[in-house]
């Protein structure tokens, strides 16, 4: 293997891990508040890539105007999830509210299949994301390279939000201890729409960038970066933002480089993130930034 | 004194009406058998919802009767269909089914009895749950959700890659078929095997776990072994139930065994109640029974001249996930809720007494 292929393959890693780091926080942000693994939120993902295909392609706007209308309609999805699937069973049993979750999923999964039927349907160019330059004799599209920075930056809004405004303190105090936060006179709804709101725009992004990089979208598109996601939270330590960040770093590093160094297991490189699932969950299971976290009865 | 003798009277009523429904199945599975009643496509739904009773139940003893999330049944049930596949199909048929790849030398030579096949498919895939339960089910159960659902994908994929085994995605062909009577008696056999297991002490160390694991543990129960013991059992029942499945299609290829699948089985425990056998067995054969005949929302319509739009391919699927929906957030006790079903219940019903305040007092019939 040559070096040059090695850094393209390195670059790539990168910028799948950051693609997945961008989907975990939703993940982590959710799972923090509500103790929900919130199954739809791959199929919210998959739905804002359509809403890009849909705003360039079908009513022809130019991307920074369909960036901005995928953002609004990704939100009022996400909310509206919550407020369909998940609010009104907020005093139900897990099992209910879990199912609810499935549900919802699967219900995103096939209505997507009904509208935009399965025939994978092209994401558009946006050119200034798909050109490509040469680094050190190394050509990488533009959407490559943008995607870590993009990350980052958004890792340190939600810092942000989360750690010094005044929202972001009753986040910390639900995801502490949710009857308390409500006593205390935290309204929950709110703090809850909220992250959902957070989640879903960062989706949104993702998806924009994950289109302009893998330009096929079908219906069940976010059903294994879904499931990848919420592990590279596990990985990070659930509930911890900058966790969810470092797994989906590693995920994606660890998925670019056994398609690399062993071509021949290409075929299982969607298994290796629930290898190392288990290889977590039996080592350390509060993740690498967890906190130990001990049930009260 | 007048009591006891109308209790011993409904005793010997119920018991005729039970040996009465006993011989009508018996006639009615025989006919069907013998292909004297109905045609070749009820007696197929049929012996498809008898199959998806198996996983149903087998999926409701995880996830009802224990509390525990999984979303692995597709998965199982596709490690006992291959199990059957590989090992049931005559020798000589095999080189003009595994014809771009050859079949491993070893497995090419083996054939095996469709009962002993079957066993076997169980028990690999209670062995597969026992390879994930035990890391997984050490921490809360939260985990064994993502585990299960990314298990049965991973399953596909490596029943995709593995070509000298499962022949990849081409799948296998020529699976002999079975009888319409030994699909049903397995499935009744392996209902009351966890019937018999839900009444025993681990089956009420399941139900103690379900309620409260902190008060469960406080009372001696080894929540580990009882967590592992229910997925692989029911690990082993979704394989027999995927065994029959293979014989029944006569054919395996890894599509069938899509994840989406385990949402058949998600919608017939809810519909049939979480926490009960017969109602799982009813919402099977009525979930079985509906898909089939929701099939024509698939189809366009053509009414008083105009066409329907909104009816072509997936409208099913949608109307499939709402139901799922409405069902968990408005009917979260489905049928039965954790009753049984019984001819008090039923009498009960029909005499309109509160059967709500029955079940406070700690139920089933």
């Amino acid at each position: 293997m040559t070096l040059e292929t090695f850094l393209q393959q390195l670059a790539n890693g990168i910028s799948l891990g950051s693609l997945y780091s961008l989907i975990a926080i939703g993940y982590t942000m959710v799972y923090g508040i509500l103790r929900l693994i919130n199954f739809a939120h791959g199929d919210i993902f998959m739905m804002a890539a359509y809403f890009m295909v849909f705003g360039m392609v079908n009513f022809s706007l130019p991307w920074y105007i369909s960036i901005i209308i995928v953002l609004i309609a990704t939100i009022a999805l996400g909310v509206l999830l919550e407020r369909v699937a998940y609010k009104p069973l907020r005093d139900a049993p897990r099992m209910s509210i879990m199912i609810s979750a499935i549900g919802a999923s699967f219900l995103l999964e096939n209505l997507a299949t009904y509208l935009f039927t399965g025939v994978p349907k092209g994401f558009p160019d946006i050119t200034f994301l798909t050109n490509s330059v040469t680094i050190a004799g190394v050509s990488l599209s533009v959407a490559t390279i943008i995607t870590p920075v993009v990350t980052i930056v958004c890792l340190f809004l939600v810092l942000f939000i989360t750690n010094k405004t005044k929202i972001g303190m009753a986040m910390r105090a639900v995801s502490k201890d949710f009857e308390t936060a409500r006593l205390m006179g935290i309204k929950i709804n709110r703090v809850i729409s909220t992250t959902f709101i957070i989640g879903s725009s960062l989706a949104a992004v993702g998806a924009v960038l994950w289109g302009s990089k893998y330009p096929s979208i079908i219906p069940l598109m976010g059903v294994m970066p879904g499931l990848k996601c919420f592990i590279a939270a596990v990985l990070g330590g659930i509930g911890n933002t900058t966790g969810a960040v470092l797994g989906g770093f590693i995920l994606g590093m660890a998925e670019i480089m056994l398609v690399t160094f062993l071509p021949a297991l290409t075929g299982y490189r969607d298994a290796i993130a629930f290898i190392i699932l288990i290889v977590v969950l039996l080592v350390k299971p509060t993740g690498l930034l967890g906190e130990k976290v001990t049930d009260k009865v | 004194m007048m009591n006891k003798i109308e209790n011993k009277n409904n005793k010997t009523k119920r018991y005729a009406a039970n040996i009465l429904l006993a011989a009508v199945f018996i006639v009615v599975i025989t006919l069907i058998d013998q292909n004297l009643i109905g045609d070749q496509y009820i007696k197929r739904v049929l012996n498809l919802s008898a199959i998806y009773a198996i996983v149903a139940v087998s999926m409701n003893l995880v996830n009802g009767f224990t509390g525990l999330f999984s979303l692995g049944q597709a998965g199982f049930m596709a490690i006992g269909a291959y199990t059957v596949a590989v090992f049931t199909v005559p020798i000589n048929y095999r080189a003009s089914i595994f014809y771009i790849v050859p079949q491993n030398q070893v497995l090419a030579q083996i054939h095996l009895p469709f009962f002993i096949a079957l066993i076997l498919g169980g028990l690999a895939a209670a062995l597969v749950a026992l390879l994930i339960g035990i890391p997984v089910l050490r921490l809360k159960s939260d985990y064994l959700a993502i585990a299960t659902l990314g298990f049965s994908e991973i399953i596909r994929i490596v029943f995709t890659n593995l070509k000298t085994i499962t022949n990849g995605a081409l799948g296998i062909k020529s699976i002999p078929g079975v009888s319409t009577w030994v699909i049903f008696i397995v499935a009744i056999l392996s209902i009351v095997l966890i019937a018999l297991l839900i009444n025993s002490t681990y089956g009420r160390a399941f139900k103690a776990i379900r309620e409260d694991e902190i008060a469960a543990e406080a009372m001696g129960i080894n929540l580990f072994k009882h967590k592992v013991m229910s997925f692989a059992i029911g690990a082993f029942f979704a394989g027999i139930g995927g065994g029959l499945f293979a014989a029944l299609l006569g054919t395996v290829d890894p599509k069938q065994f899509y994840f989406t699948m385990t949402y058949n089985f998600l919608l017939m425990i809810v519909l049939g109640g979480m926490g009960s056998i017969t109602g799982t067995i009813i919402s099977s054969f009525i979930v079985t029974f509906g898909l089939e005949f929701l099939r024509f929302f698939d189809e366009p319509l053509a009414m008083f001249g105009y066409n329907i739009t909104f009816f072509r391919a997936g409208f099913r699927m949608v109307i499939f996930s709402i139901l799922l929906m409405i069902l968990v957030l408005f009917f979260r006790k489905g049928l039965l809720g954790q009753k049984e079903l019984s001819w008090k219940l039923i009498s009960n019903i029909f005499k309109g007494k509160n059967s709500n305040k029955k079940s406070n007092k700690g139920g089933a019939a």
